[in-house]
């Protein structure tokens, strides 16, 4: 545990050019520059809610064809509204407000549910003070073979660091 | 990590750790409420309780207990709905348009001010519902198949777009704000005490562990979040101003309508997140957080939205008398001199000169002063809505039809009403939810924070 994320930056760094691999990081807030250090890839939501929202756009155009054009379609003051593309310019904002919803929404729940973060979901950082002020990093020894507990332990107090705890994991 | 100009006046005042971050927005919550809330909220509760009686009895007898006739068929109802809309949209530009710009300044007031939003868009989702008059079949607005020979919804119709957009709006700002709101959730489960309300946190938390990847995620939905409400706020507004733009009433064909409309919303809206952050600064003690920078930064917006809201009107005023059509240049004659000729110069005071004030830096940099002239925005901001829609429509082509618009008590109840109920939602707000962003707070307290920038 450190009480800095600078000081956690800086040991991860260390560690990691020892060989050592970081199982994961626990922080009250995103610690910019941790995520190549620590072997943390580049997340794909962006692409996922880009795919949400053009599948929102098919959706919403699909719709406004069938109710407008083909199923009934409306004579509004004569004007040319009878196929897709006469009618499309009126059906501009409604395409791009649900293009947005489907984008945003469906970005959203894949967020929650890649996170684990769902209503009643049981909290697993390893201190209460990692949301405060506190930053935790994690070290397993099952991930680490070519180091003995020792020799982690030896490393991990050669750097700045604050609190060690070791636990057994079932 | 990003370096400031030492320079630059900090945004976070005082020498404060991470903890006393954590103990300045947190601390209220744990403690018991305060008897100024206690009061206030009884306050506003009865005013909400009195609007909520209003609304029922317009639903009970119909739509004739408003003020409306024959020629004036839109007045309070619409012009609170629009004035609403447009206060919830300072929410999402500080959120989302500065998140974008990478403004920090917007980190000890976004929360607030999306709250702001949401509540707003409650309030505004609220009048086109009960001006339909049948509320009971109001989901008539979304295209489902029926027993009319599968009759659908007119999708040519500005006002079917507006369900649209205000039901994307209000959803998405939620998903924007609860999104945010998880992390700070976690923050307040881990300190309490008390089981029941560790429990709650907890469930409101989802779970939350700060993992690094958890945040990799959180940054990149924040950032396109917030790349996708950008043009949402402004598609909003627009699609609102559409409302009237597309019809041919003279006083409402304007083209000018959509840009106009949408830095009028974000120059109320700032006005009001001024009103209440003025207020909640000072009784939740967070001075250090929202202090003269913050609220000078939030009068320079609204400098440049209230400069392009005057620009709109004289333009409007310009055009209706070199397009020649009689009917439109008559329009604003009316607008100007007629009967309603006084609230149009209300809405000129408040709107228009008033906020030219803030070129001067004394009084920009002035809290009282801001204050005051937040509530004239507001006033001001109201009465414009009211100007556009009444004055148009209350002379129409046949002067035999002629009239003019009274509010009933009806009209004014329900309205105070909702300013009740916002109110008491956002007590409630502030009350029980962190009203800084707690995690975003922390990532600029080393390049914005005081103690770190005088050394």
């Amino acid at each position: 545990m450190y009480d800095d994320e600078g000081k956690l930056l800086a040991a991860a760094e260390k560690l990691v050019g020892q060989g050592i691999r970081v199982k994961d990081v626990f922080s009250p807030f995103p610690i910019h520059g941790l995520d190549p250090v620590i072997g943390v890839k580049r997340t794909r939501l962006a692409i996922c809610s880009f795919m949400y929202a053009t599948g929102g756009t098919i959706l919403a155009l699909l719709g406004m064809w069938y109710f407008m054009i083909y199923d009934w379609p409306m004579n509004i003051g004569g004007k040319p509204s009878f196929s897709l593309i006469e009618n499309l310019p009126a059906f501009v904002p409604v395409t791009f407000e649900f293009s947005v919803f489907c984008g945003a929404h469906g970005m959203a729940i894949t967020y929650l549910i890649r996170n684990k973060t769902l209503p009643g979901m049981p909290a697993c950082n390893p201190d209460p003070r990692t949301t405060d002020d506190k930053f935790v990093l994690e070290i397993a020894s099952s991930q680490n073979h070519g180091h003995d507990v020792d020799a982690l332990e030896a490393a991990l107090k050669d750097t700045d660091i604050m609190e060690l705890s070791i636990k057994e994991l079932a | 990590m990003h370096k400031e100009a030492a320079i630059r006046e900090p945004l976070i005042l005082g020498h404060k750790t991470y903890h006393d971050i954590t103990n300045d927005v947190v601390g209220p919550i744990e403690g018991d409420a305060p008897m100024g809330w206690k009061i206030l909220i009884s306050i506003t509760g009865l005013i909400s309780l009195y609007g909520i009686g209003c609304i029922l009895y317009l639903i009970g007898t119909g739509i004739g207990v408003w003020g409306l006739n024959k020629t004036v068929g839109w007045a309070w109802d619409i012009t609170n709905f629009v004035w609403w809309v447009g206060i919830g949209h300072a929410g999402t530009l500080i959120s989302a348009v500065l998140l974008l710009f990478r403004q920090k300044w917007r980190m000890a007031i976004n929360r607030s001010a999306e709250a702001m939003t949401i509540f707003a868009v409650i309030m505004a989702a609220m009048f086109p519902g009960i001006h339909m008059g049948r509320i009971w079949v109001g989901y008539w607005v979304f295209p489902l198949p029926n027993q009319f020979g599968s009759l659908w919804v007119n999708f040519n119709s500005p006002l079917l777009w507006d369900v649209f957009a205000i039901s994307t709006y209000f959803s998405v700002s939620l998903v924007f704000w609860y999104i945010g709101l998880i992390p700070d959730f976690a923050t307040i489960r881990d300190r309490m005490v008390k089981p029941l309300p560790k429990k709650i946190y907890g469930i409101l938390s989802f779970g939350w562990s700060g993992r690094a990847k958890n945040w990799t995620r959180f940054e990149e939905v924040s950032l396109v979040l917030a790349g996708i409400a950008t043009p949402l706020v402004f598609s909003v507004h627009s699609i609102v101003s559409m409302d009237f733009a597309t019809s041919v009433i003279p006083g409402w064909h304007t083209t000018i309508f959509p840009p106009y409309f949408v830095s009028g919303a974000v120059f109320s809206g700032f006005a009001m997140v001024l009103t209440l952050l003025l207020v909640m600064r000072k009784t939740m003690k967070l001075e250090s957080y929202v202090h003269v920078k913050h609220v000078e930064y939030m009068n320079i917006v609204i400098i440049v939205t209230g400069s392009i809201v005057g620009v709109a009107y004289l333009t409007e005023l310009f055009i209706s008398w070199y397009s020649g059509v009689e009917y439109e240049s008559y329009a604003f004659i009316n607008r100007f001199s007629g009967p309603y000729a006084w609230s149009y110069w209300i809405m000129m005071t408040c709107n228009v000169i008033s906020p030219q004030l803030f070129w001067f830096k004394k009084l920009r940099r002035n809290l009282t002063f801001t204050f005051v002239l937040s509530i004239f925005v507001n006033i001001g901001m109201w009465f414009e809505r009211y100007v556009i829609i009444v004055t148009s429509i209350h002379r129409d082509y046949n002067p035999s039809s002629w009239g003019e618009f009274h509010a009933t008590y009806i009209d004014l109840g329900i309205f105070i009403g909702t300013i009740g109920i916002f109110l008491t939602l956002f007590l409630l707000f502030a009350r029980y939810f962190p009203v800084l962003a707690l995690n975003e707070l922390k990532t600029i307290l080393k390049s914005s924070g005081e103690s770190y920038k005088s050394e």
